[in-house]
């Protein structure tokens, strides 16, 4: 009966732990928010806050699938080329044939991330290759197969259909459509990963895939469906990218996979697998865009962006480590308390 | 009528020039313009005899800073359609990634096929020169256009526009629209780009003219023609100068950023944008009156000049010194100015009445 309570209530502190690092993402764009808006009010117009949702959204979206990959101890650097061939092959489709709309333009975009996405994962599941050579391969072929199609020609605003580009910028009852698609993914996603028994298999795999291997867990099909969700969220994320530039060339997203992967482990996604939710890596990416938006109407010097995100990497994973040192003295203490 | 027009402009804006004796420098570094005061040609030497015929079958070969880039594979198309006026044969190699070492490799393949001529972008002023000197011994004739290479490892620059047009062409062009009054600022490129920062001081001389008193310049952002970057850059933009009445976006990335972020946001009929902007990227703003007119060079006669140059110096029409003077088909008759550049002409201004003549 106690270790039964105590096992809660030790589960009860881990996940007040784990929440609290969401929180402090939470807080720290709290206060990036006031302090910019104190310095100028614009930042928190209606115009300024559907600027920093609709900046966020892409990003944000491939950080949640991004998190499915590296939840399972395995990394997907292939994302950014993904997104730049569909923005381009979806454009060109489009640009071909005006009757086409939004919802084929994104099945289409699904479609060809998924492949891209089934492609990595069977080479890292069933054939045992390391995910970071495996994707880091996959990132050049795509880039190049992109660069085949487009050929040097370029997707212009003026030939995609009225209803795609309205996708980009328009709004449902003032909200963005954007920032609703990034949103829903996340909820969608973050429930599977909560409340399905199949959805924690993913992170018993990232913490330790040989107990998981031995408890049953189906681990290469498990991986293989995060790579495939990863690279249809990168489809879908292409497809968006499409309607918000409007302008499209070959080498689009060229360098996103970084910023995706920084996103992810600034969010509370360890990067060595097994802990982290899809909530906090969108709220990494929300706060990436953000400070990036925040030092441009703060008037501070460009090239100190880059440091600043350095900086926020470094931070997020000393802060990583010192809650891990925290829970591990936790639950030996309590451990130990119990005579277990 | 544009190529007319444009003759005769081009012309004037190559008197002006030489008088100025300003010759700007395109894609080279601001050092090498510094470092330009002891001019002489060394291919002077050489005879021109500017009766020759253009001969027929040369072999020339295009290099772009990159195969992909829309931009260079219209410069080079318009190029290699010129090679075929004067029955030459013409071709466009190059690498996939904008790097001086990769173009390093093709010239020397270009060399060891005995071309009559190579064509050049280059990605490094410097690095590319040593090949290009072995070319120019075995004599291949060198011309390097959109970038250039060091003055003394090429006969001939084509630059498409003087920089100091370009520069004093867009503010003149904003201060019309925004009737010389009120705050503006510019979306550039990289920071270190250096097109763009020699356009922005000769942006900013202008400004200083008594015509634009009521103008102030409030801020150079950069959005590393990046989409991302320069939609977040030009948002800050607005949301920091509330009293903003106009953008001057100089590099095509940029201006179809700002566009289209100023085309879905509030901002939209309140704001000038306006920069350097290829017709097919704008036409979409220019329709929907989000941009009323912006600039550029015909990208296709600059593949169409540079082509004929070619084909003049293989010929021993010209040899590259200053003065001389050759036909570009269509194009009329240039002169070659200073350190031997030839320039295309002033940029070309499009707006709602003539954008759907353009294709590119």
């Amino acid at each position: 009966m106690t270790a039964v309570t105590a096992g809660r209530s030790t589960r009860g502190i881990v996940d007040l732990v784990f929440r609290a690092r969401e929180l402090s993402i939470v807080a720290a764009l709290a206060v990036l928010v006031a302090v910019t808006a104190g310095t100028n009010g614009n930042f928190l117009s209606a115009q300024g806050l559907k600027d920093i949702f609709l900046n966020a959204s892409i990003l944000a979206l491939l950080a949640v699938g991004q998190s499915f990959v590296i939840i399972t101890r395995n990394i997907d650097l292939s994302v950014g080329s993904v997104v730049g061939l569909v923005a381009f092959t979806v454009g060109d489709v489009l640009a071909a044939d005006h009757g086409l709309g939004v919802g084929v333009a994104i099945v289409l975009g699904i479609v060809i991330g998924g492949v891209c996405g089934l492609v990595n994962g069977l080479l890292v599941s069933f054939g045992r290759v390391p995910a970071l050579v495996v994707t880091l391969g996959t990132l050049y072929i795509i880039q190049g197969l992109d660069h085949a199609i487009a050929h040097g020609r370029q997707i212009n605003a003026v030939d995609l259909p009225e209803s795609v580009l309205s996708l980009g910028n328009g709004s449902v009852l003032g909200i963005p459509y954007l920032p609703l698609i990034a949103v829903i993914v996340m909820l969608a996603v973050g429930y599977y990963l909560r409340s399905y028994a199949s959805g924690r298999d993913f992170y018993a795999i990232g913490s330790s895939p040989e107990a998981a291997g031995l408890a049953g867990v189906p681990v290469r099909r498990r991986v293989m469906a995060a790579y495939l969700l990863s690279g249809g969220l990168a489809g879908l994320a292409g497809v968006l990218w499409l309607a918000r530039f409007g302008t499209v060339v070959a080498d689009d997203a060229h360098g996103w996979e970084l910023q995706v992967v920084s996103a992810v482990v600034v969010g509370g996604v360890a990067i060595t697998g097994g802990v982290g939710t899809v909530y906090g890596a969108a709220l990494g990416a929300l706060l990436l865009t953000t400070i990036t938006s925040a030092l441009v109407v703060l008037k501070v010097n460009p090239f100190w962006q880059q440091a600043i995100t350095g900086a926020l990497l470094l931070l997020a994973i000393s802060v990583d480590r010192l809650l891990a040192l925290r829970v591990a003295r936790i639950l030996r203490r309590r451990n130990a308390r119990h005579g277990s | 009528m544009f190529t007319s027009s444009r003759r005769f402009t081009s012309a004037v804006a190559m008197v002006g020039l030489v008088s100025l004796g300003l010759a700007a420098c395109g894609g080279t570094t601001k050092e090498s313009v510094s470092s330009q005061a002891p001019a002489a040609p060394e291919q002077s030497s050489a005879t021109a005899n500017p009766n020759a015929p253009l001969k027929e079958g040369l072999k020339i070969a295009f290099l772009p800073k990159q195969i992909n880039n829309p931009y260079e594979t219209i410069v080079d198309k318009a190029g290699i359609e010129a090679a075929a006026e004067y029955k030459g044969t013409a071709k466009e190699v190059g690498p996939s990634d904008a790097s001086a070492s990769s173009q390093v490799s093709y010239i020397n393949t270009l060399i060891q096929q005995q071309q009559d001529a190579i064509l050049i972008a280059a990605n490094d002023a410097n690095a590319v020169c040593g090949p290009l000197k072995q070319a120019m011994t075995k004599g291949i004739k060198v011309v390097s256009y959109d970038s250039d290479a060091s003055k003394d490892c090429r006969n001939l620059f084509i630059n498409q526009a003087s920089s100091e047009e370009v520069g004093r062409s867009e503010v003149k062009m904003l201060a019309d629209m925004i009737d010389h009054k009120g705050e503006i600022a510019v979306l550039s490129a990289t920071a270190n780009a250096t097109n763009q920062n020699t356009w922005i001081e000769f942006m900013k001389d202008e400004l200083t003219k008594p015509e634009y008193k009521d103008m102030k310049l409030v801020k150079v952002a950069y959005g590393d023609d990046d989409d991302q970057k320069s939609f977040q850059e030009t948002q800050g933009l607005l949301q920091a100068y509330p009293d903003l009445k106009g953008i001057i976006a100089p590099t095509t990335v940029g201006i179809a950023a700002a566009a289209r972020y100023v085309s879905g946001s509030k901002y939209k009929g309140k704001i000038v944008v306006t920069g350097l902007g290829t017709p097919n990227q704008m036409r979409e703003f220019v329709k929907n009156g989000t941009v009323e007119k912006f600039a550029l060079w015909n990208p296709k006669d600059l593949g169409y000049l540079a082509s004929y140059a070619a084909a003049s110096l293989a010929s021993g029409q010209i040899t590259g010194a200053e003065g001389e003077k050759f036909k570009a088909g269509k194009l009329g008759e240039f002169t070659i100015g200073k350190d031997g550049e030839v320039i295309l002409g002033p940029p070309f201004t499009f707006d709602a009445q003539n954008i759907d003549d353009f294709d590119y």
